[in-house]
């Protein structure tokens, strides 16, 4: 059974078996919060604790198992790698709204300052 | 900080997209021990929070094979898989290695999954047992459980003008685990991620039973912020409510003794089930919960002190 189709009870696998699994990346809970953080790689020391932390396994990790950024498909915006994070100005909780309307390079330097 | 970049690297066995709540500690745990080992898994999970959040059919979040078992017998369910697959392996029929868990909230743990977790200890099933504690029944609206700390306020111990939440101390099912004398018994905590991940990689690679108990501060039921769930995980092991522990083969070692014990105030002021115990007029129930925490406490560590 694929996601979208509706389909008849006999046309299901016995017992409700999922053939596909973690198909629930299909499913998209990115718009669920209304903050999102953002990251500032120049401060970020690769510690992974907000890997850890984060419920949503929200965190992209590069090949070499650091971090690559923040997965907005999925992150609910709990802010718990927020934090959870060591470094003050790594990581920081805006507004999506405030993204909206000032753009994100502007949002980024409020937040951050400077670069 | 090598080890977690190395951990980053392998492939996430718990798919993103589960509707469990924003800041939710499940995911947390469940993560920390599909990351700790390379075994395959087997799951067998009883209903509760991250059950239901994260099967909802035709979506599984779930890259492990997993069965979705009733409230009572998540520990039966993972038997009788575990007693196939010794017989596949006495038989010829299969070469790997699996290791087979049981995951449960406090509900099917505490409560309503007692008895088939009992029977799966005493019979020696090859298992790991990890119950996810939130300390009530939070996915069907925060009713208590007898895992519910004295005093909380839940919806079916509410807070009132003559009873003060839940007037029972809540069970001690680590003693009761321990009773079975299986060979790992533990508590631990998701803050503690390194001594959360050594514990269940231990429970993994033990011959026989395992069981782990796991606190997850729940954002909804326990009443704090979303982000707040790690800190509260760390407060609890601060003032002792929730010792990070271990009992291998009947010895018990703790894991972490705070420099300074905090008041349990530090704890309780942080989440608003516990709001009416920081009012005058309670005084002597914040006595009273002060006190089962520290019985607890030093019973614990006289028992190390002991080597028991």
């Amino acid at each position: 059974m694929k996601i979208g189709e509706k389909a008849k009870w006999d046309e299901l696998l016995t017992g409700g078996v999922i053939e596909d699994p973690g198909n629930s990346v299909n499913y998209k809970t990115g718009s669920w919060g209304i903050e999102k953080p953002i990251w500032n790689k120049d401060a970020c020391i690769n510690c992974m604790f907000c890997w850890v932390y984060c419920p949503d396994s929200a965190i992209k990790v590069d090949k070499d198992g650091n971090m690559a950024g923040i997965d907005c498909d999925f992150c609910k915006g709990c802010g718990l790698c927020v934090k959870e994070c060591p470094k003050p100005n790594a990581l920081a909780m805006v507004l999506k709204a405030d993204i909206e309307k000032k753009g994100m390079d502007v949002v980024f330097k409020e937040t951050f300052g400077g670069k | 900080m090598a080890f977690l970049n190395e951990l980053a690297k392998r492939e996430e066995r718990l798919a993103p997209g589960h509707r469990l709540c924003p800041g939710c500690g499940q995911p947390i745990i469940v993560r920390a021990l599909l990351n700790i080992t390379d075994y395959e898994i087997v799951i067998a999970h009883a209903t509760g929070c991250m059950e239901v959040c994260s099967g909802l059919f035709p979506y599984t979040s779930w890259r492990v094979p997993w069965i979705h078992s009733a409230f009572e017998n998540a520990a039966a369910t993972i038997a009788g898989a575990e007693a196939m697959y010794k017989v596949w392996k006495r038989k010829g029929k299969t070469d790997k290695d699996i290791k087979f868990v049981a995951l449960a909230s406090d509900g099917g743990t505490y409560d309503i999954g007692l008895q088939a977790l009992s029977g799966a200890l005493e019979r020696w099933h090859n298992f790991l047992y990890v119950c996810i504690d939130n300390q009530a029944y939070q996915n069907t609206g925060v009713q208590r459980s007898s895992a519910s700390p004295f005093g909380s306020n839940t919806t079916t111990t509410p807070v009132g003008k003559v009873k003060k939440g839940k007037e029972q101390p809540r069970k001690d099912i680590v003693s009761i685990a321990e009773g079975h004398h299986i060979p790992y018994v533990a508590q631990g905590s998701p803050h503690a991620w390194r001594d959360l991940m050594n514990k269940m990689k231990q429970g993994l690679e033990v011959e026989g039973p395992a069981y782990l108990n796991v606190i997850q501060p729940c954002c909804l039921g326990w009443r704090f912020p979303p982000d707040m769930t790690i800190e509260v995980a760390r407060m609890s092991a601060e003032t002792c409510v929730w010792p990070l522990y271990e009992v291998i083969d009947g010895a018990i070692k703790i894991n972490y003794k705070p420099k300074k014990k905090l008041p349990i105030e530090e704890y309780f002021k942080m989440q608003g089930r516990f709001s009416h115990f920081l009012k005058p007029e309670n005084k002597d129930m914040l006595k009273e919960a002060q006190r089962l925490t520290d019985k607890q406490w030093e019973w614990l560590l006289k028992r190390e002190a002991a080597g028991l």
